[in-house]
């Protein structure tokens, strides 16, 4: 099912590789609750998300209103209590890059293969070709600590394209970088997914971030959190945020998150 | 040189107390056999300095070797309690519970048991010293981001590789700090120790010094034991730095942890 190691020097993995199985994500009538402090929080109530392989689908919602709950539910994190979460093995790559201060920039991409057993050097060799190809070079045996917001990002994201797995769960990647910065990694990702596809569920606040990056929006209510809009964003690539029809999808989705225009 | 800076108000303090001591001492009518002045000690450091000398060693050598039994028995501790939820309830409260034993009448104990030589040193020290590693460490083991552990969970590893590249790593400074602490009361444990039955030792040499009126010869030994308690933790702090450079780094803009 999985793929040991990838290098990007191989053919184009189609995300489709065994169409029979691969199903890409489905999520039905799902609901979530927890216990907390203060009586239940229901997270989730009735939602549904459906990313077909290779989509790259975008959830968007205020705060709290279950996305990253939502997240942890594809990457079998979490069960629901109510409905049914079919997905491809999924990898959860979580706002904060989560480097290891410890470990050489290139070590932390490669963990994603050491989790899984793969030796140090393999492991070392799997990873290189990426930094090549993601400006990474020359930054192998720098801690996180010596490297640019942007650039842990990158590394994170190396990572999470070793996990091998057909489906990426951003839970909003880029929500803690500087505006300049977010925007220029962003412009990195649209690029690279589209060189790389895979299925993508991208949590986000970031309505316009949504719309660039996206095929597909799924607007969230509040707490408890459900589809309540899904706009279909068929623009070619490259996208820019000053583009006419991204403008309108935008405040598309912003009047269906309840935000006046 | 800025290192130098730093500790200079600490030295002033103590070449301050020092000052007021030998005023004391001096002009205040005390006895010099009840109350050495600073320069009395400091002549017995001089003249004694054989026989402090090879009694520091049998000290410095039960401590080194105190420190390492605690530091493994510490870790293998953390490791255990942390890794097993039954081995959790079984030793946790054991753990604690050691440290309630009356170190003093325990040490004697120990010496009719084990006799005068290493065996009860080692088992005091040990036992005094293996707690602050034990607790520090699996506190920094417990203390990693959750988030960590999940973004593992989808990486796929196992729980002992989430141990290895993730939990172990994270609680090497927690070790440091757990040592730290450590190196200091591993010096009062081999003073008990050496107090309950021994032929020498700084402690020991205290105590056969009290009853003969050297009071200055005692805190002789007392202010080297000092000297190198502050000593060997001046070298974990050191070795960590070198062991451990990232725990000491600022990260560049934006977040990291």
């Amino acid at each position: 099912m999985q793929e040991i190691t990838e290098a990007p020097a191989e053919e184009p993995r189609s995300v489709g590789a065994g169409a029979a199985t691969s199903i890409g994500v489905r999520v039905e009538g799902v609901g979530r609750t927890f216990a907390g402090r203060r009586g239940a929080v229901e997270a989730l109530r009735g939602m549904d998300l459906r990313a077909r392989p290779g989509e790259i689908v975008a959830v968007v919602g205020a705060s709290g209103c279950g996305k990253s709950t939502l997240l942890e539910l594809v990457c079998g994190l979490q069960q629901p209590d109510a409905g049914t979460v079919e997905a491809d093995p999924a990898v959860l790559m979580p706002q904060r890059d989560l480097l290891l201060p410890w470990a050489s920039a290139l070590d932390n991409a490669a963990l994603a293969l050491r989790a899984r057993g793969v030796g140090r050097d393999e492991a070392r060799r799997a990873a290189q070709p990426w930094f090549d190809r993601f400006g990474l070079a020359g930054f192998e045996r720098a801690r996180p600590a010596a490297l640019s917001g942007g650039m842990r990002q990158r590394v994170a994201f190396v990572r999470t394209l070793l996990a091998g797995k057909p489906v990426l769960a951003l839970d909003e990647p880029f929500a803690a970088l500087d505006a300049l910065t977010r925007q220029e990694v962003q412009a990195w990702l649209a690029r690279t997914l589209h060189e790389e596809p895979r299925t993508v569920v991208l949590v986000t606040h970031d309505v316009e971030e949504a719309v660039l990056l996206a095929d597909q929006v799924v607007v969230m209510s509040p707490r408890p959190g459900r589809a309540v809009a899904t706009l279909p964003v068929d623009l070619p690539h490259p996208r820019k945020r000053t583009d006419a029809a991204v403008i309108e999808l935008r405040e598309s989705a912003l009047g269906a998150l309840g935000v006046a225009a | 040189m800025r290192r130098a800076i730093r500790i200079l108000p600490a030295l002033l303090i103590v070449l301050a107390l020092a000052g007021a001591w030998e005023l004391y001492a001096d002009l205040g009518n005390v006895d010099s056999l009840l109350l050495p002045a600073p320069h009395e000690v400091a002549t017995s450091l001089w003249q004694d300095r054989a026989l402090l000398w090879s009694n520091f060693l049998t000290t410095a050598y039960e401590v080194l070797l105190g420190i390492v039994v605690a530091a493994v028995a510490g870790l293998a501790c953390a490791v255990a309690i942390h890794l097993s939820a039954t081995l959790r309830r079984a030793v946790y409260p054991l753990l604690v519970a050691s440290q309630t034993v009356p170190i003093p009448i325990v040490a004697s104990l120990l010496v009719v048991w084990l006799g005068f030589d290493l065996a009860p040193k080692l088992v005091i020290i040990g036992l005094v010293s293996f707690f602050p590693i034990a607790v520090t460490t699996l506190d920094a083991l417990a203390s990693v981001d959750p988030e960590q552990r999940r973004l593992m969970r989808t990486l796929d590893a196992s729980r002992l590789r989430t141990f290895r590249f993730v939990e172990a790593p994270a609680a090497l400074p927690g070790l440091f700090s757990g040592a730290k602490i450590a190196v200091a009361v591993a010096v009062i444990g081999a003073v008990f120790a050496e107090q309950s039955g021994s032929s020498s030792g700084l402690g020991h040499l205290v105590q056969q010094a009290v009853p003969q009126l050297l009071t200055a010869r005692a805190y002789a030994a007392v202010l080297i034991l000092s000297a190198f308690a502050i000593a060997l933790f001046g070298l974990l702090t050191l070795a960590e730095r070198v062991a451990l450079p990232w725990a000491f780094e600022e990260t560049r803009g934006g977040s990291s942890r």
